[in-house]
């Protein structure tokens, strides 16, 4: 077995080296350094240079298509239950078989698909939003207020949060709305972490030292300065964070405690398939199971394809 | 190292401080309050004001939290009217079976995802290292309950291979003694989590490999077999240790749906089987339990480290 030295290990792949001595010209020739961000044009070629980025987005297109625009093309009941029509599998009339309660699988991966995705986005945003105000105001200020500030995220962080999340489950009826909430209540932790550690090392740059002297107050630097310099390093973190929304929405969807029927999500389908799993009703589980896997991949591509492209010093995967 | 882990524990104690406060708030935001938990569905009026005076719910809420954390420190978490048994009990009977799914399963995880980590390293940028990465990231995307569906569509109902269940019974012993039906969980256990342990050993190995020492390795005429697996290996694997610590979260949210699929009689099982049934004093036991081995977890990582590798030196 021989071990054959590369000059850099580090890097992610070649076809990236390249990339990065041109953005360096960039930087000496452009603007003062940090200034602002760079052009968004700039930053979208070298991110559609990836492959993957595409697939990731080709994907995550058709599944947003397939779940918010198919049911207007192939209509099927998804409120009333047809008994008469309970676990046939696939045929023409139904091309991924009913359900027990005789809804078409089909239509419902479509129904499923929107409670998932507008799930998944909606509690990803939420918590992106507060975690990154959180983490931005806790490093800017510093001092006693940071450690207080974080000190509750690590309190937080120390409660497992499968518990906590059936727990409130359990307490609360869960409707979508209650569930993003529940999901975000959880994710904001890592989010803000981060932005923390990007706001420390912002806010002892110069730009914004020399907005404090011409007598920027806190609002504006944060919001203004800190926040959009650490743009890249969110964006990356909401892509993942979508992804984990979804599962962990699937997950309580899963264990029953998700959204309540007759609305679903891919979890919840999941969950009716265990309980039809011996009689050999394959078509419950494949659906939903190959949905939620094609989504989070192709989520989890977007993202390292964005971390590739700012080249923020996320650490995952 | 004393003052280092004074401090830690001194944290420690106050994040278990504010848990149990966050926990006693979620027990009176419960519908119902406190008593209506530890009822029954069908008690009369009269059984509630009954409880509400003997368990001291009418007086204060400051008072109510010091006679509540003093149980708590006497080990008394509460009762489960449903099960019929103080939440300790309850907690003692079904934890070692949970931690025995666990052990196997990091066991086996680990066995599949550090050679695997070592081997893509060295292999690092070639096609079979692409090949297995993309193998991780279907790990990754795999919710833990789809695996195990999927493993028991398969080795269960299509080919009998495997039961579809997971041993019963009361005592690690008797659950041991079933090792067929312990197979597919600890596999569903093993495929989610031996991404992980891949990822990280070979970025770790890539890191090694660069070191001072392994030149020095190389220079008196190591092999490069013996340098990978024997020299860079033993660092690599130190930082597993503090990984394991802080994966306590993760493994117990494995548990529960593990359990759940497979209908294994652990913790996981109980808690949410308390959850479908609204068994409060299940539920809030639970989880302060598994908030305290969380922390003990990472303080223990963190001295596993130290331990375990010199030049780690802990200060406050």
């Amino acid at each position: 077995m021989t071990i054959r030295r590369r000059p850099t290990l580090r890097g992610r792949d070649q076809a990236a080296k390249p990339e990065m001595v041109s953005e360096v010209d960039a930087t000496l020739t452009g603007p003062p350094n940090g200034q602002r961000p760079e052009p968004v044009s700039g930053t979208w070629r070298r991110f559609l240079r990836h492959p993957m980025a595409l697939v990731g987005l080709a994907v995550i297109a058709a599944l947003v298509a397939f779940s918010f625009l198919g049911p207007l093309v192939y209509r099927t009941d998804q409120v009333h239950a047809d008994l008469a029509q309970s676990m046939l599998p696939p045929s023409a009339d139904h091309p991924l078989g009913t359900t027990d309660a005789g809804y078409d699988v089909l239509g419902r991966l479509m129904v499923g698909g929107q409670a998932s995705l507008a799930v998944g986005f909606a509690a990803a945003l939420l918590s992106v939003i507060f975690g990154t105000l959180y983490g931005a105001v806790a490093g800017y200020l510093g001092g006693v207020v940071d450690d207080v500030m974080m000190r509750v995220v690590d309190a937080v962080l120390s409660i497992p949060p499968i518990f906590v999340l059936i727990l409130l489950s359990a307490i609360f009826h869960p409707d979508p709305t209650v569930m993003i909430f529940i999901i975000a209540a959880f994710s904001w932790l890592g989010v803000a972490r981060l932005v923390r550690g990007e706001t420390l090392t912002l806010r002892t740059r110069e730009f914004v030292q020399q907005v404090k002297m011409i007598g920027g107050g806190p609002v504006r630097c944060v919001v203004r300065h800190i926040v959009p310099n650490a743009v890249g390093t969110i964006v990356v973190k909401a892509t993942f964070e979508v992804a984990d929304s979804i599962l962990v929405l699937a997950g309580l969807g899963f264990l029953g405690l998700g959204i309540q029927p007759p609305d679903t999500d891919w979890g919840g389908m999941l969950s009716n398939g265990l309980a039809y799993l011996q009689n050999g009703a394959w078509w419950l589980i494949y659906p939903p199971g190959i949905a939620i896997m094609l989504t989070v991949v192709a989520f989890n591509f977007v993202g390292d394809s964005l971390r590739d492209t700012f080249e923020t010093r996320l650490l995952r995967r | 190292m004393t003052r280092y882990l004074a401090r830690r524990l001194a944290h420690a104690l106050v994040v278990t401080l504010c848990v149990t406060a966050v926990v006693f708030v979620l027990l009176h935001m419960l519908p119902g309050g406190p008593v209506r938990a530890s009822l029954p569905i069908n008690a009369t009026p009269a059984q509630v004001a009954e409880l509400t005076r003997q368990y001291g719910y009418d007086r204060p809420l400051h008072v109510q939290y010091g006679t509540w954390m003093w149980n708590l420190l006497r080990g008394d978490l509460g009762f489960s009217p449903q099960l019929n048994m103080p939440v300790r009990d309850a907690i003692t009977e079904r934890l070692p079976k949970t931690m025995t799914l666990m052990v196997l399963g990091i066991g086996a995880s680990l066995l599949i995802g550090v050679p695997m980590g070592i081997y893509q390293a060295a292999r690092r940028y070639q096609r079979s290292d692409y090949l297995l990465t993309g193998a991780t990231f279907l790990s990754y995307a795999a919710p833990v309950f789809f695996v195990g569906l999927l493993l028991i569509d398969l080795l269960a109902v299509s080919f009998r291979v495997f039961p579809a269940g997971a041993p019963q019974g009361d005592s690690v012993a008797e659950i041991l003694s079933q090792p067929n039906a312990l197979v597919l969980p600890v596999a569903t256990f093993a495929f989610c989590g031996f991404a992980q342990w891949s990822r990280f050993i070979r970025s770790a190995t890539m890191d090694n490999l660069v070191q001072d020492y392994v030149r020095t390795a190389r220079s008196i005429g190591a092999s490069e077999r013996q340098v990978l697996w024997v020299h860079v290996t033993r660092n690599s694997l130190i930082t597993i240790v503090t990984l394991l610590g802080l994966h306590l979260p993760t493994l117990f949210a494995g548990a529960v749906i593990v359990e759940t699929v497979f209908n294994y009689p652990g913790m996981g099982l109980m808690f949410w089987q308390a959850a479908q049934n609204h068994d409060y004093p299940i539920l809030l036991g639970v989880v302060l339990f598994g908030t305290i081995l969380t922390i003990v977890g990472s303080i223990l990582a963190d001295i596993g480290y130290a331990v375990l590798d010199p030049r780690v030196r802990l200060t406050a």
